[in-house]
Formats: C-alpha cells, sequence, structure tokens
C-alpha cells in the first residue's frame, strides 16, 4: 500500500491565500500540518522530526525566516516549495538581476555600488531619471524614483544613515516609463498559469499598492519570457513581473517566490492555490 | 457570531463564520490590525507591525 504523504504548510499569518491552500488541502484529503514560524524551532542534531514531512510548503511573510527555515530543510532532505536556492535568488531583487543578465534574460539596465559617492557617480552616468531600490523588500515599499541631483544625493544620505546595512548596497536601476500598468503572470514549473495586468496611474503598479487587476492573455511572447525567466532562477512556484518597453518589448522587473494572488485567482478563475498543492504533492518524496 | 473586544479602543468585534486562527482583521472602530489568536474561546491581540523583510 502507498504511504500517505504528509505536508507540512510554513506561514505566518492566514492570509486569503493560505486559506485557499488550506482548503484545496482539505479538498484532496492530504495530511497537512500547520506550521506557524513563529512557533516552530529546529534541533539541528535532530532532523528526525522534520523528515516526517514528504514536503513543506513555504509560505512565510518575513523572507529572512523563511529562507532560514527552507536552507534547514533541504539540508535535512525535505524538498521544499520553493526550494531554498531559489528563495535565496528571488528574495534578493540584486540577486535576481544578476541571475536574468547571466540567462541573458531582457531586463531594466541595472547598476549597484556600496557607497553614496560611487552610487551617485553611477547614477549621473546613468542618466536622470532612475530609481532606487532595497535589495529585499516587498510590496512597492522603499522604492524611490530619482529625477535630480538632487534627489539622488538626499535619499541616497538617508538610505546611508537611516538604513540597515543592506540599504548601502544602492540597487540603481534604469526608470522605464511603463503604460500605465505592468504584467503579473504565476508560473507553476513548465506552466504560465495565467496572467493579469495590473493598473495603475502611479509610477507603482503593484497591487498591494491600489493597482487594479485585468486578465492578461498569454501570448507565446509572454510564455517564451516568463519560461526563460523563471529556468533562470531555478523554477519552481513563482509570479513574473512584466514591464511594457515600447521599443525593447518586454522586460523581467522581478520574481516572487511567495506570491501573493488574492487579486489573480478571481480575476482568472483559476484555482492557483490548488495548483500550488499539487505541484508540492508532485515535489514531495514519492509524490512524483 | 463570536465576539471580540479591541484590545486598542475596547470596540466589541464580531468574529465572520470562518474566521481561523492566524487570520488578521481590522477593528471596524478606531481600524487597528488584530491578529485571531484563538477561535474558541475568540481571542484577538494586536497584530505585529510590518517587518522590512516582510513580503511575497
Amino acid at each position: 500500500m502507498q504511504k500517505r504523504l504528509k505536508i507540512g504548510v510554513l506561514y505566518s499569518r492566514v492570509r486569503v491565500e493560505e486559506k485557499w491552500i488550506f482548503a484545496a488541502m482539505e479538498k484532496r484529503g492530504i495530511d497537512y500540518e500547520r506550521l506557524d514560524d513563529r512557533a516552530i524551532s529546529f534541533d539541528l542534531e535532530n532532523p528526525e522530526p522534520w523528515r516526517a514531512f514528504d514536503a513543506v510548503l513555504e509560505r512565510s511573510i518575513s523572507y529572512t525566516s523563511g529562507l532560514y527555515a527552507l536552507r534547514l530543510l533541504n539540508s535535512f532532505g525535505v524538498p521544499t516549495v520553493n526550494t531554498a536556492a531559489v528563495a535565496e535568488v528571488c528574495g534578493d531583487k540584486l540577486t535576481t538581476s544578476a541571475m536574468l543578465a547571466k540567462a541573458g534574460v531582457p531586463q531594466p539596465r541595472n547598476v549597484v555600488a556600496f557607497t553614496p559617492e560611487a552610487a551617485l557617480d553611477a547614477i549621473e552616468a546613468f542618466g536622470y531619471p532612475v530609481v532606487l531600490k532595497p535589495v529585499v523588500g516587498s510590496w512597492g515599499r522603499l522604492l524611490a524614483k530619482i529625477n535630480d541631483r538632487d534627489a539622488a544625493e538626499a535619499v541616497l544620505e538617508h538610505k546611508a544613515t537611516l538604513g540597515s546595512v543592506q540599504h548601502s548596497v544602492f540597487y540603481i536601476q534604469e526608470f522605464i516609463k511603463k503604460p500605465g500598468r505592468d504584467i503579473r503572470a504565476i508560473v507553476i514549473g513548465d506552466r504560465v498559469l495565467t496572467a493579469m495586468y495590473r493598473k495603475s496611474e502611479h509610477w507603482i503598479t503593484n497591487t498591494a499598492r491600489g493597482g487594479e487587476g485585468e486578465l492578461c492573455p498569454i501570448t507565446p511572447e509572454i510564455e517564451e519570457m516568463c519560461l526563460k525567466a523563471t529556468a533562470a532562477v531555478g523554477g519552481g512556484v513563482l509570479a513574473v513581473d512584466l514591464i511594457e518597453h515600447t521599443e525593447r518589448g518586454y522586460l523581467v522587473n522581478e520574481i516572487n517566490h511567495t506570491m501573493e494572488f488574492h487579486t489573480m485567482q478571481p480575476v482568472s478563475g483559476i484555482d492557483i492555490a490548488g495548483e500550488i498543492v499539487d505541484y508540492t504533492v508532485k515535489s514531495a518524496v514519492g509524490g512524483g | 457570531m463570536s465576539t471580540v473586544t479591541c484590545p486598542e479602543c475596547e470596540a466589541q468585534i464580531g468574529l465572520d463564520a470562518g474566521t481561523e486562527a492566524g487570520e488578521i482583521i481590522v477593528c471596524s472602530d478606531c481600524g487597528v490590525d488584530l491578529e485571531v489568536t484563538s477561535i474558541e474561546p475568540a481571542a484577538v491581540q494586536l497584530a505585529p507591525m510590518e517587518q522590512e523583510d516582510w513580503g511575497e
């Protein structure tokens, strides 16, 4: 008789996405356990309790907690969605850019410097406007559009003085004038599941910042771009954000590894939570 | 429907059917984020403040 799989779901908050994921687990009769990342601990000398899981789906809201949990689980030999290697790349936007560049995936131009002085020189050489992005962060927070030297000097000084050490990794990106929208696509394994326009008059189109969702047809071009992008970061359950450039076509802006889909699921009518659960089962020991 | 008291403003808040432990609700009176810590008995506490590395 085949062993019944046991799946762990690592989470911090029960958002609507987690409710949908739990419901999909229950609908499929899967033996799963809810793992609150604020309550768990890992004994490195005793990985056995964790090896009881055939796979763990990571949905932590904290990048740091999620990443370390994945590293430990993978070191114990427990399959995870996504893997620690993918989370390492996707959770750090600069590392994502480096992997996309290595794979030749079109993206906005990026430069990096480690002091305000070097960053200012790089921005001046780049030309205005530019966008300064934190290497770790989400929901469109702490993005700064820099229109001139005065703004550059002010923001660089603020970041160096007020921010954590990580804010002194000055990640400078070309500003792309978007047509009032960008595109988010959900990729699971080798399938582009669905895509959505995120519309906003603001230059930040993230739905967490008020952007509105509308279904976007998956053209062959979008599909190819998304699959190239996810392959470049290691693949899994991923959300690819695309920008439409008037001359250069689609550019990959970022890739999220614990994506929210509270707008995408109703807009697309696709059971994204169910697809994630099915992929997790396939990733499990003996689940394929 | 279970009722909880907002720890910030003491408003009485009804929990919808289907509410789960770990869910975040918003106090309809003062707007503070509350985390549902238990369903039976119903209990809430102030939700943790958003951290810099939070996201998707």
